[in-house]
């Protein structure tokens, strides 16, 4: 006889089974690919462009900012910048754009700077808040001057996960929104190694995996096609939704 | 005169669309605890000495999917929480202009601790007919907390987690006194209501099971008025 226990069990093994089944078929995966849309599109029509994310006072700032993902990129040619203290870091602002620049971080320091503190959440659930500063992403791109095909903005990083490179990507809507900083500085010091030094992509809005570390080249784009595995980003490509804004 | 439904059509097809949508909102939700199984209250937090709660794993076998997947658990969790989200939302604002909306009333009979006393009373006897209502007290009680209380809470406190909506409405975070606050409430809850859960179908199998789950199909007579 089948005890009730076993008939909960039942319907719940039926379920789980039930739901990997529509997952793994062409309608059901496309329905569950389709729900992040959804939430874009009603995120974007509630939410105000500029809508700014809640900026916090230097008291709550989280005693330690936690390290995810790549804590320590193994590159060669990223040891020995980092041995040299990133003196000889670059950044390449390239792509649909009239003008490409290629700037050292004194550059980047001596542009206008946006210092906000800013609480990070993490797409696996945690949240620390942290002082960012650097030059709005918005002025390198005006520096830049994207050209009228330019539809995303792509970070390519110099970390590998699991031997495939690191990389993200945002639409204009967040690459213009004025929180969305390239950061050199964590709390008032250079960014330490496991937060991306020496640049990282801050775009408040959004989950932790869309705060691309370790950042060399930002290329602005038309189609998110042909890059990477096509799906925008690293996590992207392994099935995480490209618009982390919930 | 027309034969009255025990459930309308609006009652039974919201009843059976959450059995689908709130079983899948908490199995896929006890996958996406795994990711980070500790409860923080505040803004943030991530450090074990940190936690106010160290949940365990929850095993395979109780997670949607059925093996752990962040990404793929996010996907049915958002999936689920459309339908869950305008299923109350319909319900609650159709409720007050329909027949059932009355059954919710507490009437000022019903405000007594004696009336209380003789309904926990019955319970205790398994007497779980209505007396005077749709519902018992009892009933009246636990169905306004979750009705009006608990789910509401489930979705303003899963809007909280979202850093965009956030953004677009700050007072989420007062309201809940900060993120990881909003992030243990929402577990809390959902125990709550698996709580809930499972105190209804207790009731359910213990006052006629077939009829009831029969009634909440086909929509069932209502019982006679008293005249």
């Amino acid at each position: 006889m089948i005890g009730r226990r076993g008939i909960v069990a039942g319907l719940l093994g039926g379920l789980v089974a039930g739901c990997t089944k529509v997952a793994q078929s062409g309608p059901g995966g496309r329905l569950l690919d389709a729900v992040e849309d959804w939430n874009r599109a009603v995120h974007r029509a509630l939410t105000k462009r500029t809508a700014l994310a809640r900026e916090f006072a230097p008291a709550e700032i989280s005693p330690t900012f936690r390290g995810n993902g790549t804590i320590q990129p193994d590159g060669f040619d990223y040891m020995m910048q980092q041995a040299a203290e990133f003196a000889g870091w670059r950044l390449a602002v390239d792509g649909l754009v009239e003008r490409p620049l290629t700037l050292t971080l004194d550059q980047l320091k001596a542009l206008p700077q946006r210092t906000q503190i800013t609480r990070h959440d993490c797409v696996e659930g945690w949240s620390a808040i942290g002082q960012w500063t650097g030059p709005q992403l918005s002025r390198l791109l005006r520096l830049a001057g994207l050209r009228p095909e330019a539809r995303y903005i792509v970070f390519h990083c110099a970390d590998r996960l699991s031997g495939s490179p690191y990389y993200e990507s945002i639409d204009l809507i967040d690459a213009f929104h004025p929180q969305t900083i390239v950061a050199h500085a964590l709390n008032g010091a250079p960014l330490p190694v496991k937060n991306g030094a020496p640049l990282r992509l801050r775009v408040e809005r959004q989950l932790g995996y869309k705060h691309a570390k370790y950042l060399q080249r930002i290329e602005a784009v038309a189609s998110l096609r042909g890059i990477g595995g096509g799906k925008g980003g690293y996590w992207e490509d392994r099935g995480y939704q490209w618009y982390a804004g919930i | 005169m027309a034969e009255r439904l025990r459930h309308s059509l609006l009652t039974r097809a919201w009843h059976w669309l959450n059995v689908v949508a709130v079983a899948i909102l908490f199995f896929s939700g006890l996958n996406i605890s795994n990711a980070h199984p500790r409860l923080y209250w505040g803004e943030a937090g991530f450090e074990p000495a940190e936690a106010w709660l160290h949940l365990p794993a929850f095993p395979a076998w109780m997670t949607i999917p059925g093996y752990y997947s962040l990404a793929e658990a996010r996907a049915w969790h958002f999936l689920a929480a459309w339908p869950f989200a305008f299923g109350l939302l319909v319900f609650l604002v159709v409720l007050p202009f329909s027949r059932h909306g009355r059954d919710f009333v507490l009437r000022r009979r019903e405000l007594s601790r004696a009336a209380l006393r003789e309904d926990v009373a019955r319970h205790l006897k398994l007497d779980f007919a209505a007396h005077g209502g749709a519902f018992n007290l009892l009933q009246k009680y636990l169905y306004i907390l979750v009705l009006f209380v608990l789910l509401p809470l489930m979705i303003l406190t899963g809007l909280t987690l979202s850093p965009a909506m956030d953004a677009a409405f700050p007072w989420l975070l007062d309201v809940f006194g900060g993120r990881q606050s909003a992030r243990s409430l929402h577990f809390v809850i959902a125990w709550a209501l698996f709580g809930f859960v499972l105190v209804h179908i207790a009731a359910v199998l213990l006052s006629g099971p077939v009829r009831q789950v029969r009634e909440m199909i086909t929509g069932g007579r209502a019982p006679e008025a008293a005249t």
